[in-house]
């Protein structure tokens, strides 16, 4: 049981490494999109909030198929 | 009632040559954007694009092993390196791969620490370096961690590079039916439009559309 609590912790230590990535790529499709520095940063939130929220989603789908297998 | 074109005029973004500014902006993320005076965006991805692959460098590599040995240039059978496909997008930054390859192809010894050196193929036992697997024991999961930055950073940049080359994708406002009765040539005469030029391209001054949100 302590192991499965210690990989899970790992598990969430990981997704760590997913914000740089998330801010990022965020920006730069938002840059690739607009001019105006506002309307970058505007639509890069709009963007990483997508890319999280589908993240929870597909999170908790899989996290329900495995507790029914 | 003024439409919205006349109220928000188009606004014209200078390209300079595209072609020179995509291959700057391959070469160095973000100098294409610089050489066009796009200069908060040119810093945007340097910073960011140069940030996330300096971060990937260095996950993906050690002291004793050597930093960045996640890029890396080798098509040999036993070792087909296609993630520096993508790596490549970043331009100089991965120039250092390149020369490495050709050093230890030609049986010379790699520069500066193994920095971006290919690892020893399984069948090579003429030296003592580190093979993939060595290096794999060695950084565990933050070999995976450093490669995907990397990668990603090298694709982000070719989307950079686009922006260089064409200007901003813009988001077409949706449009309003013209009402019959509205002559057509309230639209400007016969003046040609500034996106017509091959080296600029025209935008609303208000893209931001609270309402849009990023698709797919």
């Amino acid at each position: 049981m302590k192991l499965m609590v210690l990989v899970a912790q790992l598990g969430w230590m990981y997704l760590g490494y997913a914000l740089p990535l998330i801010v990022v790529i965020s920006l730069v499709y938002a840059a690739t999109r607009h001019e105006d520095l506002k309307a970058i940063f505007r639509h890069a939130v709009g963007c990483a909030t997508w890319i999280v929220g589908l993240m929870v989603v597909v999170g908790l789908i899989m996290a329900l198929v495995s507790a029914w297998l | 009632m003024a439409s919205q074109a006349e109220q928000n005029p188009p606004e014209t973004i200078h390209l300079k040559d595209p072609a020179l500014a995509a291959l700057l902006a391959w070469l160095v993320p973000g100098l294409g954007h610089l050489y066009q005076g796009r200069t908060a965006k040119g810093i945007l991805f340097l910073v960011g694009i140069l940030g996330i692959f300096a971060y990937g460098v260095y996950l993906g590599g050690d002291r004793e092993v050597g930093w960045g040995r996640v890029v890396y240039m080798s098509f040999h059978p036993e070792d087909q390196r296609l993630h520096f496909l993508c790596q490549a997008g970043v331009g100089l930054s991965a120039l250092p791969a390149v020369i490495q390859a050709f050093r230890v192809r030609s049986g010379r010894a790699p520069l500066w620490g193994s920095f971006m050196a290919p690892p020893r193929l399984p069948s090579d036992r003429s030296s003592n370096r580190p093979t993939l697997d060595d290096l794999h024991k060695r950084l565990h999961h933050y070999f995976e961690l450093g490669t995907l930055y990397t990668m990603i950073a090298g694709l982000l940049n070719i989307l950079a590079i686009y922006d260089a080359w064409a200007g901003p994708v813009r988001e077409e406002p949706a449009e309003e039916p013209k009402p019959p009765s509205e002559p057509e040539a309230s639209s400007g005469g016969s003046q040609p439009a500034a996106s017509d030029r091959p080296d600029s391209k025209s935008r609303p001054s208000e893209q931001t559309n609270p309402a849009q949100t990023p698709s797919a």
